[in-house]
């Protein structure tokens, strides 16, 4: 092994410098020259100033905005984190319970089982996007938080439903973000 | 399970197949030495890099020579990682000021033990995460560390199994190869060009690339928001081709800058098996019966589906605690349904767990949801897929050695259930091999549950306590007489345990994901599982080298009537039934105590608070 020790430190020094400097600068170069938007972190900007990522959940409380899933990261973008909180776990279950009380307190129209991404908290705690389902239940609380028709606020959610990709992947799925600046640019009054 | 699920599981294999020869063909041709089409661009590089470190392109290695390298390879791994890390205050690309002992507010410090215990995962091809990226690590230390040792190990793997592969196919040879040559040759024709085009084809997707300060935006509520940055996709196109698996930031393929779309998802999944599946093709045009390499195939693939058909159905189902709230179990067209705790939208349930079989099956270990909070028999699959050693296509090279070894396993069984000396691909198996099969299977056993036991039950003083394992979250518990390492889980119960027991098979195995719950950047934590990686590494491998050599200096023998055929479906049966009964027959006892019987206290509703001592 000892009279490997040099090629080893050698070529690892070498392979350092090709993988670990070449590479990544050869491939941050390319996506800032054809990629720019997205190598940047598909930030999203109103009025000339940047309000977030497309790609990333940010905080909504006001009673006119589409509510995001619950966030284990407290919506922190420099802080990814989930719950792991197990099936049989006693903390869950509390969490869960109180959350579908206030569900239905916050959505008194709606009836029917609660989309489960409603209820659950995701993987990365940054989660952009909630189900049509979960996004439809919030509409009569937007509507009247923003004097509008529940039908006005409809057309906002339909416009940013996306499909499932190539019609097999993934959920059909609303980005918060994005329905959320359509509904202020298209319904100011709240 | 639902039509698009199906559809979904369906594509992805159907293009798995479909990649396998032309993958499996080209990667023959570069460790056989013939040209192929990168030659012209790639060979001058090659050349140059045996140049600058001393290497002799046309040496032949015996096997112990061949080990050697491999040793030395990795020390300077475990070295340079370690040191990088630990400098990284006074290295460039470090926007964020990251430092080691004197962390800036809000991240983790870079302790020794935590340098030590990345420094053993990322040369072993583990790629375990005590540390969330984002908050810890420079870029430098991201790219010139992490993404550097990524490429190394996957290519030492790959450079390991093409040993092996050429134990069966040469005869009466005293020289398996040479490492420096197979590993530099993995990098340059297979692993940097296919991670070029990944890195490019997730970015169009929406995966970062930069070397920018973190953004501060204002949100449309007009709260400050940090969002984090970096070169993420050059490192995430490696680390899903490599199987390597730790994720730039502490969410991993989860976080949407690393893994944005369902396309993204997609594409990354096929990435992890692409090399593994390729490899099996390989392996039969090596020892020149292509039908060997497709037994191997076949055998991985039914064991693949068989975990995806327990995952899926199972995360389907749901929390049936969960839905007695009156949560939606069903899935629709409006909305998922299942159990969506610890997942993202985007990826759905079909997505999430086809991603924990493939990435468990390989020793990948990303995550594009959190297993910790899988149903019991969803993530008992992981659990399995990982403890009986990855061969479901397996890691980079590593996935196939390890089935190989399996092979000679199920040979040997074979071979004594009707008397006859075991043979595999004219080769005779005899003691010495099917002991160094043995002696890798019992090290990593060994490894798993000596750990996980003992952790399960040690005590410390109180003092020692605080420094060897100190207990996480808030508030901070009272001194008592002494402290447990089971302070640290996030689960109570049997998924506590559960959490340890995968730590530590994950560590072993080299995988690298975890049941997150459990906060492992302890000293106990990480000097346990740093071992761990170390064992399960080098304990496997060294023993499948010695065999590799063993097998070269052989004759091969004439196939007759009495040859058992390692081609058909009677050997692919033999072969898929020696992985589950040696893995059932290890592991059983300690899933019977992890999600088996959670499985059946979550049917009859019985709930855990976690046990750490301040709650």
């Amino acid at each position: 092994m000892w009279s490997q020790l040099a090629p080893a430190f050698r070529i690892t020094l070498v392979l350092t410098v090709l993988t670990g400097l070449v590479y990544p600068g050869a491939v941050t170069v390319l996506c800032q020259l054809l990629l720019p938007r997205q190598a940047n972190g598909s930030l999203v900007s109103r009025n000339g100033h940047e309000v977030g990522s497309s790609l990333l959940a940010q905080s909504f409380a006001n009673a006119a905005y589409f509510h995001p899933r619950a966030s284990a990261a407290n919506y922190d973008a420099a802080a990814s984190a989930a719950t792991n909180l197990g099936p049989t776990s006693q903390k869950l279950l509390d969490r869960v319970k109180a959350d579908a009380v206030k569900f239905r307190q916050d959505n008194p129209a709606f009836t029917g089982p609660i989309p489960s991404d409603a209820i659950t908290t995701s993987a990365s705690g940054l989660d952009p996007h909630i189900s049509p389902a979960f996004a439809d239940s919030q509409l009569p609380r937007i509507a009247s938080a923003r004097h509008i028709t529940v039908d006005q606020a409809r057309s906002i959610l339909a416009a940013h439903t996306e499909s499932r990709q190539l019609g097999f992947l993934g959920e059909p799925r609303v980005n918060v973000l994005e329905a959320n600046l359509d509904l202020d640019r298209q319904f100011p009054g709240k | 399970m639902t039509a698009v699920g199906l559809l979904q599981i369906a594509v992805y294999f159907l293009l798995l197949l479909l990649l396998t020869k032309p993958l499996g063909l080209f990667m023959a041709r570069v460790f056989s030495g013939e040209r192929t089409f990168l030659h012209p661009i790639v060979q001058p590089i090659e050349r140059l890099i045996y140049r600058l470190s001393g290497v002799r392109e046309d040496e032949e290695q015996h096997w112990t020579r061949y080990a050697a390298s491999l040793l030395a390879f990795s020390l300077a791994g475990i070295l340079f990682t370690y040191l990088i890390q630990r400098l990284q205050g006074i290295l460039p690309f470090n926007p964020q000021g990251f430092g080691t002992a004197h962390a800036p507010t809000g991240a983790t410090p870079v302790t020794p033990d935590l340098a030590f215990n990345n420094a053993a995962s990322f040369p072993t091809n583990t790629n375990w995460q005590a540390y969330s990226g984002e908050s810890t690590f420079s870029y430098f230390v991201q790219m010139a560390a992490f993404t550097v040792q990524n490429f190394c190990s996957a290519a030492a793997g790959i450079a390991i199994a093409i040993a092996l592969v050429r134990g069966f196919a040469r005869q009466q040879a005293k020289t398996v190869g040479n490492f420096w040559v197979d590993m530099t040759r993995s990098v340059l024709y297979i692993l940097l060009p296919l991670s070029v085009v990944g890195a490019l084809v997730l970015c169009s997707q929406g995966v970062i690339q930069n070397l920018k300060h973190y953004d501060v935006v204002k949100t449309l509520e007009g709260a400050t928001q940090t969002i984090a940055q970096g070169p993420v996709a050059s490192q995430e196109a490696i680390k899903m081709i490599g199987t390597n698996g730790a994720g730039f930031f502490g969410a991993n393929s989860a976080h949407p800058f690393e893994n944005p779309t369902p396309i993204s998802n997609f594409i990354q999944m096929l990435m992890i098996f692409l090399i593994p599946a390729g490899l099996t093709y390989t392996f039969g045009k090596m020892v020149n019966d292509t039908r060997q390499g497709w037994a191997i195939f076949a055998a991985c693939s039914i064991m693949f589906l068989a975990g995806v058909f327990i995952a899926y159905p199972a995360e389907q189902a749901g929390n049936p605690l969960v839905a007695r709230q009156g949560v939606a179990v069903a899935a629709s067209d409006t909305q998922p349904g299942g159990n969506m705790e610890g997942k993202e939208l985007r990826f759905g349930i079909a997505g999430s767990a086809l991603f924990a079989v493939i990435t468990t099956d390989a020793s990948c270990g990303a995550v594009n949801s959190m297993h910790d909070s899988f149903t019991p028999l969803g993530g008992l699959v992981p659990l399995f897929n990982i403890e009986t050693g990855e061969v479901i296509f397996g890691g980079t090279g590593a996935g196939l050695y390890g089935i190989l070894l399996y092979a000679i396993l199920a040979v040997f069984i074979a071979g004594l259930m009707v008397g006859r000396t075991p043979e595999y691909l004219g080769k005779k198996i005899e003691g010495k091999e099917v002991k160094m099969a043995m002696l890798a299977l019992i090290a990593t056993a060994a490894s798993i549950l000596c750990f996980s036991g003992v952790t399960s039950v040690i005590h410390f003083d109180w003092d020692k306590s605080q420094y060897l394992n100190p207990a996480s979250g808030a508030p901070k518990p009272a001194p008592t007489a002494s402290a447990p390492a089971t302070a640290n889980l996030g689960n109570g119960g049997p998924h506590g345990f559960s959490e340890i027991l995968y730590a530590y098979s994950s560590a072993t195995g080299n995988n690298g994901s975890a049941f997150g719950g459990l906060s492992p950047n302890t000293p106990w934590y990480n000097l346990t599982t740093g071992f761990a990686m170390l064992i399960g590494r080098f304990l496997f491998l060294l023993p499948l080298l010695a065999a590799a050599g063993s097998l070269a200096s052989k004759k091969k023998i004439a196939t007759t009537s009495g040859t058992f055929p390692t081609h058909g479906p009677l050997f692919v049966g033999l072969l898929v039934g020696t992985v589950i009964i040696v893995g059932a027959l290890t592991f059983f006892p300690a899933l019977s105590l992890g999600p088996l019987v959670e499985h059946f206290l979550m049917q009859s509703g019985q709930l855990f608070s976690m046990i750490g001592f301040w709650s």
